[in-house]
């Protein structure tokens, strides 16, 4: 291992909505390849983490190498790539796609396409993949082959005629998977005998080897002992191992073109691999880098505070456990008046951001507070510089600011006729425009231009409530454009609780600053003095609530015998009010803030 | 009357009797209830107590007088009337008694309790505080007391013919009173006493049959407002009758307190005997806390084999007595003189308070500082919400 020609290499990836069946279907490639015993078998070899496997969804590429013995009488070698379903990691799809040539298209056949899979198969079209659709639970009594097949043909424009009829729950028709895999799919290209030029599809942090770096070889070979330079950086590396997943990590001498596989080359942190980079060997470098990748940039930040200020280290070390895994996430220690020390982090879209909190809770055992969702927006300011914002709590006083400009999506949704009108309505409600209606039997496809900062803002539920959860959505960045915006700061008894202000459009100012102070009404107890709540955008108040005294307070009966009760009850509640926040001369419990910011998500 | 020694006030004493006939399903005091109730043992190990706190306090000439004795409980009035007897002439020997000596003793008004009342007056009792706690049949059966309207009210009369001074306690804000049905009742326990009432809201104390009844949701309490409502109503109905509250739950004729109780809302010394009773003593200068066992029988053995069942007392540095004196005085109308807190606690009040919330519970007219009296006192709208003031309030 491993010379393999190239003509008997094939290599793909999956494409699919989520819950379509395509973890099933690569259990089943496997299987059928006798890659693993039905022993060895889990359920889902490829979704390795627990997050992963249990929302059904794949956070990062992985891949798997398969001998397929095929009907012509010869083995392929079979790569296959897992892709992340979900529009967030858009970029991890956009490199695993990088590095095949033909992608499966599975779509359930009785759910038909949906945006997701939409947005994944234009990558993968845009990406030249030759493409093969399988219509996956055919075995379901609501399996519809000839609708699904003329939805595919209408609404993504490739042929589904010969579109393969797979269950992969049962295992019917996967061999014909396998058939079409080598006869439709193209080999890779590439020439052994070229200077090396391999593409950094990934890489993660194995805690006993060190970094691991997951390659796709286009030109020239890879070799166990070679010195390989890193195009963008310069920086060489000692390549210790070269392996192939099979799916076990599987040590090979060299890997050639059109091969995909991993190294080992005592590399310490994730950082310093750079996905989208071209290795040469350092002896003998290509003249040019391959074509990279766009840089993943974080879209969304919000702040994640420690509920309980002691662990503001662990949140640290967590943070930097998970960045060594995940470079696309971002963070910075920041400090709240509100919710004390922690750290502004950046996404790549909400589902990352809900996955790495989830993640930081689950594994790291950590109990978080989010501050509301707020994307990245550009700042012209009137000394001519330009500034991008993280967080509403930084922006700068509206004199200083020529323009602001706020990012855009392109958001694809589909839904069932009956429930077209309330997206429509939902979507002009957020300032969106419309650029494409389209019906494909009794299902719409609406395409519309959305600022993202009317997304983040609890989109998503208002989304699935309207439609009874029958929607797809997926969206992509589109650019940014100047719009009227304003920062809302919430004031408590004239002070701001950094922690909650927020920007949004002029126009929905007041209807965000009126909801935001009713619900602080409702969550902060009344207090000994009453505490005026306002929204405020700069010093004009444009909502005010008034939380009245308290009416009664007081013991009935205090004797002798209840003095020393009642100086100890007195000495615990000022224990209590250090972890108050103090707004003038009221107490406000965090609980309060927390809870409003969990309603705001 | 400051003595070179810090002993400057005369001195309350404190008589606890922890048994009941039954357990109030509201009450968390130190009751226990008995099928036989030992009075010989317990009488003879409260007067036993009596001498050993005297002996600790000095001579016979450096101890404070006595100015009022309180029979609180648990049930007083099941106490043998030698004991209280008893326990009075000890308290003339041991300490010497102010002329004007307010003795207290707690009563209910089953009948064989009233049968005693004669008794104990001629023990030297002079005023009854009658544990009647409402007028309502169904509220006394909620309430879990032996007695039912009548008896209450032949009680009061008996107790009339013998004491000048009655008091009794009533309970309000309960499940389902509303305004005029408290007004009622208020008005017609006016119409009984003429000098003094205690008049509590109901509240729900840990431990209680009533707090797991209320977690079930058996019963409910009227809200903040309603009950903030009640209290106005309750101290309304009180001034038609001459009644002036002069403590959050207490109301009396002027002149008609009791001194007993002023005692601890003014901080002053007071000395706790019995089973689970709290004292504030002053020696040399410095103010110990004291307590005694809770447990009745165990309380008993340690007197009998010590003399005493005192826990180890704790001293209260300035902050500890600025803190209690601020929570016990800010619940008298007459509020606090900041000359005796000085004196009491080496403190002064700015010492003692959070500036801003004294500056903001003045300006919201919760509190009032006269710099000429130099009072510092809670308004009613202040005392209504005394907890969280007090709480925002001391440092």
């Amino acid at each position: 291992m491993t010379d393999t020609p190239l003509s008997l290499i094939r290599n793909f990836s999956i494409i699919a909505h989520i819950d379509h069946g395509k973890s099933t279907l690569a259990d089943r490639l496997i299987q059928a390849c006798g890659a693993l015993t039905q022993r060895e078998m889990t359920n889902q070899v490829l979704d390795n983490m627990d997050l992963e496997r249990e929302r059904g969804i794949t956070i990062k590429a992985q891949t798997v190498r398969l001998s397929y013995p095929a009907q012509d009488g010869k083995t392929y070698v079979l790569n296959l790539m897992d892709t992340p379903g979900h529009v967030d990691f858009a970029y991890e799809v956009s490199r695993s796609l990088a590095a095949c040539e033909g992608s499966l298209l599975v779509v359930d056949a009785s759910q038909g396409v949906e945006a997701q899979t939409l947005a994944n198969v234009y990558q993968a079209i845009d990406a030249n993949h030759e493409i093969v659709p399988v219509l996956n639970k055919v075995d379901l009594p609501a399996a519809d082959c000839d609708r699904v097949k003329e939805q595919i043909e209408e609404v993504i424009g490739i042929p589904a005629d010969d579109a393969v009829e797979v269950s992969a729950k049962t295992g019917l028709n996967i061999e014909a998977v396998l058939e079409a895999l080598v006869k439709r799919l193209p080999p890779p290209k590439g020439d052994a005998s070229a200077p090396l030029q391999a593409l950094l599809v990934d890489s993660w942090y194995d805690p006993y080897l060190g970094v691991i770096t997951l390659v796709r070889v286009k030109e020239g070979r890879l070799k166990r002992g070679m010195r390989i330079r890193m195009m963008s950086t310069g920086v060489v590396h000692l390549v210790d191992q070269v392996g192939v997943f099979a799916p076990r990590m599987t040590n090979v001498d060299e890997l050639g073109p059109g091969e995909i596989g991993y190294i080992n080359a005592a590399i310490k942190t994730v950082a310093d691999t750079n996905v989208g980079d071209t290795l040469t060997d350092d002896r003998r470098p290509a003249s040019e880098p391959l074509a990279g990748f766009k840089p993943s940039i974080p879209v969304v930040w919000c702040g994640l505070y420690p509920v309980v200020a002691d662990d503001f280290e662990k949140l640290r070390d967590s943070l930097a456990k998970l960045r060594l895994n995940d470079a696309s996430f971002h963070y910075e220690a920041e400090t709240s008046a509100a919710l004390g020390f922690g750290f502004r982090c950046g996404f790549l879209g909400l589902l990352h951001l809900e996955i790495i909190q989830e993640r930081l809770s689950r594994e790291f055992d950590l109990d978080l507070i989010a501050t509301a969702p707020s994307v990245v927006y550009r700042m012209l300011l009137t000394n001519g510089t330009t500034e991008e914002l993280h967080n509403p709590a930084d922006m700068p006083d509206q004199s200083l600011i020529e323009k602001i400009e706020e990012p855009w999506i392109r958001a694809t949704i589909m839904v069932p006729d009956e429930y077209l009108g309330a997206v429509l309505t939902l979507c002009s409600e957020r300032r969106g425009m419309q650029e494409d209606l389209t019906y494909v039997g009794n299902r719409a496809m609406a395409v519309y231009r959305l600022p993202l900062n009317e997304v983040v803002f609890d989109f998503y539920d208002r989304l699935k409530s309207v439609t009874r959860g029958y929607a797809s959505f997926d969206y992509q960045m589109d650019g940014y454009e100047e719009s009227d915006l304003v920062r809302i700061s919430i004031l408590v008894n004239q002070e701001p609780v950094d922690a909650l202000s927020f920007i949004a459009h002029r126009s929905a100012a007041e209807t965000r600053g009126r909801s935001i102070c009713a619900k602080l009404k409702e969550l902060i107890p009344r207090q000994l003095f009453k505490i005026a709540v306002q929204a405020a955008i700069g010093s004009r108040i444009i909502a005010r609530e008034t939380i009245g005294a308290m009416s009664k307070d007081v013991t009935a009966k205090c004797y002798g015998g209840d003095i020393s009760r009642k100086r100890k009850l007195l000495e615990k509640q000022k224990e209590g009010k250090k972890r108050m926040r103090q707004f003038g001369k009221v107490e406000i419990p965090q609980s309060a803030f927390l809870a409003a910011l969990k309603m705001d998500q | 009357m400051d003595g070179p020694m810090g002993r400057e006030e005369p001195l309350a004493l404190y008589v606890h009797w922890p048994f009941c006939l039954s357990k109030c399903p509201y009450c968390d005091f130190n009751s226990h209830v008995r099928a036989e109730i030992p009075r010989a043992r317990f009488g003879n190990a409260l007067r036993r107590e009596l001498a050993h706190e005297a002996g600790r306090m000095g001579e016979r000439a450096e101890r404070p007088v006595v100015s009022s004795i309180f029979f609180g409980g648990g049930t007083p009035s099941l106490m043998a009337p030698e004991t209280v007897a008893g326990l009075i002439e000890d308290t003339r020997t041991l300490f010497g008694m102010t002329d004007d000596v307010e003795i207290t003793l707690e009563a209910n008004p089953t009948s064989v309790e009233t049968g005693l009342l004669r008794a104990f007056r001629d023990a030297g009792v002079n005023r009854i505080s009658m544990g009647i706690q409402s007028l309502e049949p169904e509220a006394l059966r909620f309430l879990g007391r032996e007695h039912d309207a009548p008896q209450a009210i032949a009680a009061l009369e008996t107790a009339r013919a013998l004491f000048s001074r009655i008091s009794f306690d009533l309970i309000y804000a309960r499940p389902g009173q509303d305004a005029r049905a408290w007004r009622r009742e208020l008005d017609a326990a006016l119409a009984l006493v003429s000098d003094h009432l205690s008049l509590y809201q109901l509240t729900i104390e840990p431990g209680t049959r009533f707090e797991s009844l209320f977690r079930q949701g058996r019963f409910h309490l009227p809200d903040d407002d309603d009950a903030a409502a009640l209290y106005e109503l309750t101290a309304d109905v009180a001034a038609t009758h001459g009644l002036r509250g002069y403590e959050i739950s207490n109301y009396a004729r002027p002149g008609a307190e009791s001194r007993h109780n002023l005692t601890y809302w003014r901080y002053g010394d007071y000395l706790g005997i019995g089973p689970g009773a709290h004292g504030r003593l002053t020696r040399n200068g410095a103010t110990f806390a004291t307590r005694r066992h809770r447990a009745p029988e165990p309380w008993a053995e340690r007197v009998e084999r010590t003399g005493t069942g005192a826990h180890p007392e704790e001293r209260l540095d300035n902050r500890d007595r600025a803190r209690e004196m601020l929570l016990m005085g800010l619940r008298l109308a007459e509020g606090i003189s900041t000359t005796r807190f000085r004196r009491r606690t080496g403190m002064t009040v700015p010492d003692a308070t959070d500036p801003d919330i004294l500056h903001a519970a003045i300006g919201e007219e919760y509190l009032v500082h006269d710099q000429a009296t130099g009072i510092l006192r809670a308004t009613a709208a202040g005392r209504l919400r005394l907890e969280s003031l007090l709480a925002a309030l001391v440092l």
